[in-house]
């Protein structure tokens, strides 16, 4: 029953997302919504202004600037993050091994 | 119909990858599927806004005095956001594993339905 | 990942590809601001070293960082990118803004060194974090 009704929900994501395509920015027109606001001053500027001519690097490390300084933050916490998961601490470990070797003694 | 057809394909086609998300985090069992799946829908979302970027007869969104006018130069701000949560997905999916890892190595399984049977005993 | 897994062929290839690695990967990151590239592709190549020389040559690898000195790496990274951002604010300007650094050239070179020295952080913090989490995940189980 459950897995009828987890197709039903996965069909009708599907479909919604078929029937609303219509409604996103037109491909590869160049007076689309994603190509006309914000885009064309960085095109047109970012060699005076940044001394870049790749516009890639100039937005990412110039004009935005401060999000990449956060997401360098992010990148940095998932690798304690990760390091700190699977850490080995040794002490504890040592200490669990004298214990299993005193229980062992003990048996 | 045909103009309409080959307006949208590229977005059905994103969409039908996108989908294979969900459906392998509802119906897979085990969790390293599950992940698997949602790297999927990761790549699908990325490819969608990097199709946002394209233009007709747009070049590579580098200065070159060869090229001149705004609609040569494909969109740059897709790119540049789609680069860093490339790399951001790469490190959320060391957590990631990293917690897979933690998970195998206490229950000695990822299989979900025996994962919960370990667990209630 | 252990334990030693290279054949001739593959230790000799191992060696003879590395330091192309090693150069592509710098070219790519000085060479961001006018070509394809920059900070994140140059750090994910220079990660690949590592992982390689890990993958081949076992865990008593030639070119080997452990774990916690990749993450202190990563940090040095982010700390580079943060004191670039604090350079510019005591010489006068705004956060990150690149203008304001103190060198004798014009407006959009001061840009184009800006731009330098926060990739070369986020190469470094990219990179440690590569070989942080590969290493992490690869760690033999002391039982």
């Amino acid at each position: 029953m459950m897995r009828i009704v987890s197709y039903l929900v996965l069909l009708l994501m599907t479909g919604v997302m078929f029937i609303t395509t219509s409604g996103l920015p037109e491909l590869y027109n160049a007076k689309s919504a994603p190509a006309t606001h914000v885009s064309p001053h960085y095109i047109e500027n970012s060699k005076e202004e940044t001394g870049s001519p790749n516009f890639v690097t100039a937005v990412l490390a110039d004009y935005r600037g401060y999000d990449t300084l956060g997401e360098t933050t992010v990148i940095f916490t998932a690798g304690i993050a990760t390091v700190l998961l699977l850490r080995t601490s040794k002490g504890k470990e040592e200490k669990d091994s004298k214990k299993a070797c005193l229980e062992e003694g003990k048996e | 119909m045909k103009e309409y057809f080959t307006r949208y394909i590229i977005y059905w086609l994103i969409f039908v990858l996108f989908m294979i998300g969900p459906y392998g985090m509802i119906f897979k069992k085990n969790l390293l599927k599950k992940l698997m799946a949602m790297n999927i829908m990761q790549v699908a979302v990325i490819l969608f806004f990097l199709v946002l970027g394209l233009k007709t007869n747009g070049s590579i969104p580098i200065l070159d005095s060869g090229i001149i006018g705004i609609d040569n130069y494909i969109n740059p701000i897709p790119h540049a956001l789609m680069l860093t949560a490339i790399v951001v997905s790469l490190a959320t999916t060391g957590v990631s594993l990293a917690l897979l890892l933690l998970i195998q190595r206490r229950y000695g399984a990822l299989e979900e339905d025996e994962l919960l049977r370990r667990m209630n005993k | 990942m252990n334990k030693r897994f290279g054949t001739i062929v593959l230790d000799t290839s191992f060696r003879f590809i590395i330091p192309f690695i090693m150069v592509y990967s710098v070219y790519v990151l000085i060479h961001g601001e006018d070509s394809p590239g920059g900070g994140f592709q140059a750090g994910a190549l220079f990660g690949i070293v590592f992982v390689l020389s890990r993958l081949v040559q076992g865990e008593d690898c030639a070119l080997k960082i452990s774990g916690t000195k990749a993450i202190m790496l990563a940090g040095v990274g982010t700390a580079i990118y943060g004191f670039v951002g604090v350079l510019t604010l005591i010489f006068g300007g705004n956060f990150l803004q690149y203008g304001a650094l103190p060198l004798n050239m014009h407006e959009p070179e001061r840009h184009a060194m800006g731009i330098l020295g926060i990739e070369i952080g986020v190469t470094l913090c990219v990179m440690a974090t590569i070989i942080a989490i590969f290493d992490a995940l690869t760690r033999r189980e002391e039982m």
